[in-house]
């Protein structure tokens, strides 16, 4: 089975994230990045089905130079093999424009060896948009089954279970499909010794747009179909009342959300 | 008077309030054109109309629910090619996000998630969004397309505005590739009788400072008596003593009520992401250096297994 996981690298969600007063996008000067926790999921459900039987898991992201770190630590955690699509033209893309590299670059992959199985994080810990996995299936023309928080496959087949907000679900498709996998599905390993020095051997291949064939033109800032016309930083909280509990502390409490009107 | 579809959110025609909202939202843009998606339309008629609906599409066939998203997003690109509407609103949930995910490739247009308002400028849509963890507020629009909204829910208050709307029968065509991913299996989620976590004015959250399972039974009791919904931190859903589809943060779920009351929950950054726009927000933690006291409105430094039982009391006897 030929796995591709796509994963992103993020802002650390514990620094001071912001914008770019220039172009108005994500600074991230100054700002520590790392792989996607929700990604780490992902990388970790590809790499049980490698565990499981005979799969070649494939990392694969879209970013700048330090992009590379995310995928070190997917390569780390025990993936094969590692694509860093990198390309100044790529800078300020949107979702639509993020979802064409990734579908162009997962059909490159498939070009080599077909691609039974796209996983992704069920949402990324800076946009948290969740809309790639379904920008892709719609691109790849794949079945779509998202939010699994577990997660079978067998016999050309993938099964998840999906906890909606009002029903739980146990959806299926055939493989090739796109899955995204929700902090339910299992728990991450953490990369072994063993595995941090094999990772310094295993092959990651850099691609541009060219290599894709896809047209500068058609991602990027200018070619995103949103635009962002302002930003302000919010207010910091002001500091309110604290009180210690002296026997007192409840009705304390609820005097104040009486005040407020919530009694 | 141009024409805004909304996708309706119900469980068996029952509509969630999430639509209500988005309705009175629409209001703002243009008419609402609700679509009503699935079976239990009866039940929903007099919901739509209320909050203002000028048309209802009708979308009765069952392979629009017996799969997952892609029949509703190939439903709502067909209806937009035939209505050309202004724009597109959905509610900010996992499957709406989805369906717009879709929709945005289909149509050939852009899309903004997570929109806490819409005012109409320039010709397009001004949309709203909190980001990053709500220390930020952006303003965003739709430049290519027509523009597709997922609206988180709690962004505005529902306001009737009764309108008698035409109900029109629709038939779309589920393409096969629509079809690839089949729901198998389907068990509704047990009913608490509490708010639904996402949606509730008020919500009363717990963490590690619970201690065991039985002791939400505290928490339990307040979110009761204030008529709130229950949350937990992830570290007490790691522990096993509440469902994760309780959990409020960044892998949870993220929820800007009216009133977060957080108890035994020390404030980690991935907790604060996800209930940081709450409107007010009062702490009870036995530790005064919990990170979670820099964002009390109001907080008490106490046992919340002493604090909380006093509060529910007090709340009760208020109540009369």
């Amino acid at each position: 089975m030929n796995i591709v996981v796509c994963v992103k690298y993020v802002p650390d969600a514990t620094a001071e994230r912001g914008f770019d007063a220039g172009d108005r996008t994500v600074d991230r000067s100054g700002v520590p990045g790392l792989l996607s926790e929700l990604d780490e999921y992902a990388v970790e459900a590809a790499l049980k089905l490698a565990d499981a039987g005979d799969a070649e898991v494939t990392v694969l992201t879209v970013g700048p130079a330090d992009a590379a770190d995310a995928l070190k630590k997917s390569l780390q955690m025990g993936a094969g093999k590692a694509v860093h699509v990198l390309d100044d033209a790529i800078h300020g893309s949107d979702s639509v424009g993020t979802s064409l590299v990734l579908a162009e670059a997962v059909r490159k992959l498939g070009a080599e060896q077909p691609v039974d199985l796209v996983l992704c994080g069920m949402a990324s810990t800076d946009g948290s948009m969740s809309v790639i996995p379904a920008m892709l299936a719609e691109r790849l023309d794949l079945p779509q089954v998202t939010f699994a928080s577990e997660l079978e496959v067998g016999d050309g087949t993938v099964r998840i279970r999906r906890d909606g907000e009002a029903a739980t679900e146990t959806v299926e498709a055939s493989l090739p499909a796109v899955v995204s996998v929700t902090d339910q599905a299992n728990e991450p390993r953490y990369p072994s010794f063993k595995g941090i020095m094999a990772a310094k051997k295993k092959p990651v291949q850099t691609w541009s747009l060219a290599d894709l064939g896809v047209d500068a033109g058609a991602v990027g800032l200018a070619a995103a179909w949103t635009a962002v016309d302002s930003f302000e930083a919010r207010p910091p909280r002001q500091k309110g009342t604290v009180v210690t509990d002296e026997g007192d502390g409840g009705q304390r409490l609820v005097a104040y959300l009486a005040e407020q009107r919530f009694v | 008077m141009s024409e805004i579809l909304v996708l309706v959110d119900h469980v068996d025609g029952v509509v969630r309030k999430t639509t209500t909202e988005l309705l009175t939202m629409a209001r703002r843009l243009g008419e609402p054109y609700a679509v009503f998606v699935g079976s239990g339309y009866e039940q929903a008629r007099d919901t739509l109309a209320t909050y203002g609906a000028q048309k209802v599409y009708l979308l009765e066939q069952p392979e629009l629910t017996d799969h997952l998203v892609a029949p509703k997003a190939e439903a709502l690109a067909q209806l937009a090619e035939r209505a050309t509407p202004a724009a597109i609103m959905l509610a900010s949930g996992a499957e709406g996000k989805e369906i717009a995910g879709r929709l945005a490739i289909k149509l050939a247009s852009g899309v903004l998630t997570d929109v806490v308002d819409v005012q109409p400028g320039d010709g397009t849509v001004v949309a709203t969004q909190a980001v990053f963890a709500g220390n930020y507020t952006v303003r965003s629009r739709v430049t290519h397309g027509t523009p597709i909204l997922t609206v988180k829910p709690n962004s505005a208050t529902p306001e009737p505005a009764p309108a008698q709307p035409v109900e029109e029968k629709t038939d779309v065509t589920v393409s096969d590739r629509a079809r690839a991913a089949r729901v198998v299996e389907r068990s509704p989620r047990t009913q608490t009788g509490r708010p639904e976590l996402t949606e509730a004015a008020i919500v009363v959250s717990g963490g590690r400072g619970v201690g065991s399972a039985d002791n939400f039974a505290v928490v339990e009791g307040l979110a009761d008596a204030l008529g709130g919904a229950v949350g937990a931190s992830r570290a007490a859903v790691d522990a096993g003593w509440y469902p994760h589809a309780y959990q409020v943060g960044q892998t949870g779920k993220t929820v800007s009520p009216q009133l977060y009351l957080a108890a035994g929950i020390s404030g980690a950054i991935q907790h604060r992401a996800g209930m940081q726009t709450s409107k007010t927000i009062a702490v009870v933690n036995k530790d005064p250096e919990a990170p979670i006291f820099e964002m009390a409105d109001f907080g008490v430094v106490g046992d919340l297994h002493a604090v909380l039982p006093q509060a529910t009391e007090e709340v009760n006897r208020r109540k009369g």
